[in-house]
């Protein structure tokens, strides 16, 4: 077997962003590199990015909540946007979202308010991509690698991350795919470890 | 003063709800649904953040006394009391596949003022009203609708019928200026074979601002905390 065309790998380092472009039938893989980091991950379809990534969709359609091998990422209007095809994992988020300033204030305290948080990388790569994308187009997120177990009571609870070093995830693109990343500075809660670490992103074309 | 309204099922609407006015929500009949989406008046880019609202009160459906809280850190509303313990926020909305795919294909021309409209196209007609529209989409709350969690290790939800019944009903208490848009299609989960979405009333009062003791304040220190960002931010 002819081995696909590599588009891009790279390392991003905590605290760090990423946006790039996937082409249909193209793989997209997120390692975790030291183990116990939360990847925080949106994704658009390419040609219209109102066509985007939408966690209750995905949730409804597979009629379950957590994310793994087989899950198929849906957009607001239903849309397949990748398939997870591999996931040495095991489990991932769609419920938790991405921390933000304002949301550790409310969580942990106004001592929290200046700390780095996923949403300004999102914010800072949204724009720095030039193409009309901002805060509207930001919506509620994949969280690789991070376990929030959900119970038959209601309850939901950040817990200490599944992952491992080496662990990865890796898609395939249904759709031409803009893939928006904040690889997670958060401190305060277990879903780096308390040490947030770099990750490493690969991009290939279509075999 | 009370103002009330109804809004027949698979319909509609949207309403300005001023700073400490309650809203309620009553089943005019059995298996209700209502799908609504929540702005600040002020600053519509503040919306609703389910996943914020979620994991700050360490909840994985709605219920009262919680806040509803937006993408910025703030308490939009507050739940301060409702015949069921359990709403949806995880699920979305219905589309019109789903509702073509169930019932078949309906409009105007065939049915009239009766035919079959999605959450989604009553929900974006309401939008586009405001100078909002499909980017201005997030996830919601299914007043009155439960897909239980199996405690499972997929995390499988299911749809429980029977969940909410005529009278069941749920008041939010606005903690500032809001823009609600809501529709009464089904949930795109129900297996009612009939098309039938039931009815609901609306009431709105003026109500007092939340006390040091109000329920959705002493909830958790996190639902405190954005009612206390909110409050200080509109002296």
């Amino acid at each position: 077997m002819t081995k696909a065309e590599l588009l891009f790998d790279l390392t991003v380092a905590a605290g760090d962003g990423w946006i790039g472009e996937v082409p249909v039938g193209g793989s997209f893989r997120i390692t975790d590199l030291e183990g116990n980091q939360a990847v925080d991950t949106l994704f658009y379809d390419a040609r219209d990015y109102t066509n985007r990534y939408s966690a209750v969709d995905t949730i409804r359609e597979q009629g379950a909540v957590y994310l793994t091998t087989g899950s198929v990422l849906r957009t607001v209007n239903g849309d397949a946007l990748a398939t997870i095809v591999d996931d040495t994992c095991g489990r991932h988020d769609t419920i938790g979202g991405a921390c933000s300033q304002e949301s550790n204030v409310v969580r942990y305290g106004e001592h929290t308010r200046h700390q780095h948080a996923c949403r300004a990388t999102f914010l800072r790569q949204a724009i720095g991509w030039g193409r009309g994308l901002d805060k509207r187009d930001l919506t509620h997120n994949v969280n690789f690698f991070m376990n929030v177990p959900l119970t038959p009571e209601g309850g939901l609870t950040f817990q200490d991350g599944v992952s491992a070093p080496g662990k990865y995830v890796e898609l395939r693109a249904e759709r031409d795919l803009l893939v928006l990343v904040s690889n997670c500075p958060q401190l305060n809660n277990p879903c780096n470890g308390y040490n947030p670490t770099p990750i490493q992103l690969t991009g290939w074309a279509a075999p | 003063m009370t103002r009330s309204f109804e809004i027949p099922g698979g319909a509609a609407d949207s309403l300005r709800l001023r700073r400490r006015r309650a809203l309620t929500l009553t089943c005019l009949g059995d298996g209700a649904n209502v799908s609504m989406l929540i702005y600040s008046a002020e600053n519509p880019l503040d919306r609703l953040n389910i996943p914020d609202t979620l994991k700050a009160q360490m909840s994985a459906r709605v219920t009262a006394p919680m806040v509803l809280m937006s993408d910025m850190g703030r308490a939009l509303a507050s739940v301060t009391g409702s015949s069921l313990d359990w709403h949806d926020a995880v699920t979305g909305h219905g589309l019109d596949a789903h509702v073509e795919q169930r019932h078949g294909p309906s409009s105007y021309a065939a049915h009239g003022n009766d035919w079959r409209r999605s959450a989604r196209a009553g929900l974006l007609d309401e939008l586009w009203k405001h100078g909002l529209g499909a980017r201005d989409l997030h996830a919601g709350v299914n007043w009155f609708t439960k897909v239980g969690p199996a405690g499972d290790e997929r995390g499988s939800l299911a749809f429980v019928p029977g969940h909410a019944v005529a009278g069941d009903w749920v008041t939010l208490r606005a903690e500032q200026d809001l823009l609600v848009v809501l529709s009464t299609s089904p949930h795109p989960l129900d297996p009612a074979e009939n098309w039938q979405p039931a009815a609901v009333r609306v009431t709105v009062e003026e109500v007092a601002a939340p006390g040091g003791g109000d329920p959705s304040r002493t909830f958790r220190a996190e639902s405190a905390r954005a009612l206390a960002v909110t409050e200080r931010s509109l002296l």
